[in-house]
């Protein structure tokens, strides 16, 4: 039993920065813009939430204070790093896959550049760690309590918050059908009046601003709130887009995904401590691959029927209408 | 009359691909200087200078390391000029690299034929590792970019394994992989102090099959085809699920040569020679492939200036830490030169727009 709570405990920290970054991504795709620039994305508002702790570090603020104020540093710059893809995409009418990957490949360089010049490493260590051993009274609960509210991390809650408001944006609101309509048929949508530029524009922007703070929360919940340019997130940002795939685009199925996921890698990295499994034998490197191949798998048999946003990675054009 | 011809050249496809390409170049290094001089204003000029004509010294290495980033460029553009986004790359020059390793290692061949059959098993490692996005794209409908990606990590990861679990290739007290025999190494041009070998001929001699291929032959005519127009060129009849497949293996075989190209080279230190450390990184030759596919317009003989070109780019960059850059340095312009070159078409068509309108006032 203690091997599961152990497994469950460590599945979260991992699952929310995926389903936050494969929410991103369902943002922008359905908005009509392939983001294949997460990973870059997710790294970029991770080095600048991982700088930022890096420089509060001393102060006598609250370490879950400093958690928040870090977010929203990296949600800023995902924001930011966001607009360069959705620059090219919406108004020059570039390759959207193209476009993301050379963003994916301009951050891992710059950070490896500006850290080793400046900090002599490959990237920022900060070693703060945000860690709750036990949430306050709701840790108490029996069984329940155990499994949610100790040994975890607050980004753990705020995921699941975002994960509300976003599903309520997406479905609820006129904003929210409206992006919907830009991924789908622009022409229709912009016969009646919706801006599609700018709705491509918020799409890319909410997938920035999500992808930002997945990549903070990747740092925190994986990495101890380091951040390195040589490993980044480690495929992260690319994982979420199979999440989004295997998620069907739509905000509950991604959750599913991403906890599935999560589980898998969990589980990779634990093997010592569940003794059927050790007692295999297998190399590590088997389960080290395992969310990967997984997800292959998981594609062979979805993307049959799996039915992507009609107008994504096309560039708008008024004059199809 | 001149007037004419001239017109007719810079309305050519492959012109405004050149000045697209010198545009994206030009913004590339501009912005790789603005950040030299955000890091370091005082050694930003020299250093700059040194990205720019460092590559002229060592043109030996230049021709070197332009080899493999040469095949991968060849494996992308050649997916590219079928619609196919081969970021698999990596994952390919992985596995020919420890393909042709494994026969380095474990086959006793007579000199002469040893390298040329560690290169062929390069070859088919990157083949096979082409192929099973090809399948699953063509027969099971998943996209390309993921399944190249997840195979990226895959192929990295069990490379990795099998080295390491390989007491004959792997020495681990010096985490790397031991030296290879002399005869499995490919022979060298003879220029001092550069490891610069006869794979970049050979590579330079792929390239203008594949320009063969793609120009003068009917499944080189499909495949363009297949790139124009996917549905126009089912309902002309091509076999678009075949040439999926064929096209992801060729373009695999590609990345797989340049894998062994990179790991068969000879070493300028007597007795020893290149070896492969196994620390669970993707091979950034694959991503380099990319921008040299990019820059060249996925044309094979645009593949082999472009090729050149970053090379020549990156011994500057390597040269920049003379004055306290790092060669991280010319990774950030190569992604800036992607990132303009995705759109320089655009800007381009808008520049001579922005031309032509100043030539009519004029007249």
């Amino acid at each position: 039993m203690d091997t599961l709570y152990y497994l469950i405990q460590n599945t979260l920290p991992v699952a929310i920065p995926l389903l936050l970054v494969a929410l991103g991504g369902m943002f922008s795709e359905r908005s009509g813009v392939i983001n294949i620039a997460l990973e870059g994305i997710m790294l970029f508002g991770a080095f600048f939430g991982c700088l930022f702790v890096y420089y509060i570090k001393g102060s006598p603020m609250d370490v879950q204070i400093i958690l928040l104020l870090a977010m929203a540093v990296a949600a800023v710059s995902g924001l930011l790093y966001s607009m360069l893809l959705s620059f090219a995409a919406v108004n020059m009418k570039a390759d959207q896959t193209i476009t993301g990957t050379a963003l994916n490949m301009l951050i891992p360089a710059v950070i490896l550049l500006f850290s080793k010049m400046f900090f002599s490493s490959d990237g920022i260590t900060t070693d703060m760690s945000f860690y709750i051993k036990k949430v306050p009274g709701l840790g108490d609960i029996p069984v329940l309590g155990k499994l949610f509210f100790q040994n975890t991390y607050l980004t753990v809650y705020i995921g699941i918050l975002f994960l509300v408001i976003a599903t309520i944006i997406f479905y609820k609101t006129k904003f929210g059908l409206r992006l919907r309509s830009c991924g789908e048929h622009p022409q229709a949508a912009d016969s009646v009046g919706i801006n599609v530029y700018v709705m491509r524009h918020a799409g890319v922007g909410l997938s920035g601003i999500l992808g930002g703070i997945g990549g903070f929360f990747y740092a925190v919940g994986i990495m101890n709130s380091n951040i390195n340019g040589h490993t980044g997130v480690a495929g992260f940002g690319f994982l979420a887009l199979a999440v989004m795939i295997f998620g069907q685009w739509k905000p509950l199925k991604i959750l599913l995904a991403a906890l599935f996921f999560a589980f898998l890698r969990t589980l990779a990295y634990s093997i010592a401590l569940i003794p059927f499994l050790d007692a295999l034998n297998i190399n590590q490197t088997f389960y080290k691959m395992l969310p990967y191949a997984a997800t292959m798998v998981v594609l062979a048999f979805t993307s049959k029927k799996s039915r992507a946003p009609k107008a994504e990675g096309i560039p708008y054009d008024m004059s199809q209408r | 009359m001149q007037s004419f011809d001239i017109k007719r050249v810079t309305k050519s496809k492959g012109f405004s691909a050149f000045t697209a390409a010198l545009l994206a170049i030009f913004l590339g290094l501009v912005f790789g200087f603005i950040i030299m001089f955000a890091a370091s204003p005082e050694n930003s000029l020299s250093g700059f200078q040194m990205v720019l004509f460092g590559g002229m010294g060592r043109l030996g290495d230049v021709f070197y390391f332009a080899t493999p980033i040469l095949m991968t460029g060849l494996a992308v553009g050649f997916a590219f000029k079928m619609g196919l986004f081969n970021i698999g790359a990596s994952g390919q020059y992985t596995m020919g690299m420890f393909f042709a390793l494994y026969v380095g290692f474990m086959w006793d061949l007579p000199a002469g034929i040893h390298w040329v059959a560690a290169i062929i098993a390069g070859m088919v490692g990157g083949l096979l590792w082409g192929l099973i996005p090809g399948i699953f794209k063509a027969l099971l409908n998943v996209n390309e970019v993921i399944t190249s990606i997840m195979f990226n990590y895959i192929g990295m990861y069990l490379v990795d394994m099998l080295i390491q679990g390989n007491a004959k290739m792997y020495i681990s007290t010096k985490t790397r992989t031991a030296y290879l025999p002399d005869s499995v190494q490919l022979p060298a041009l003879g220029i001092a102090n550069s490891s610069v070998n006869v794979s970049i001929i050979i590579a330079i001699i792929i390239a203008v099959i594949l320009f063969i291929v793609l120009n003068k032959t009917t499944f080189g005519y499909e495949l363009k085809a297949t790139g124009f127009n996917k549905h126009a060129s089912a309902y002309a009849g091509m076999n678009g699920k075949r040439n999926i497949i064929l096209t992801m293996a060729i373009a695999g075989a590609m990345a797989g040569f340049g894998g062994a190209f990179a790991i068969l080279a000879p070493s300028t230190i007597l007795g020893s020679s290149m070896t492969y450390e196994p620390i669970n990184v993707i091979a950034a030759n694959g991503f380099n492939g990319i921008a040299v596919a990019l820059l060249g317009n996925s044309s094979p003989v645009g593949i082999i200036f472009s090729a050149l070109f970053i090379s020549y780019i990156q011994r500057g960059g390597t040269l920049a830490s003379l004055f306290g850059f790092k060669p991280e340095i010319i990774d950030v312009v190569i992604a800036v030169i992607i990132y303009f070159s995705a759109f320089a078409m655009f800007m381009n068509t808008v520049v001579v727009k922005l031309f032509k309108k100043h030539k009519k006032e004029e007249v």
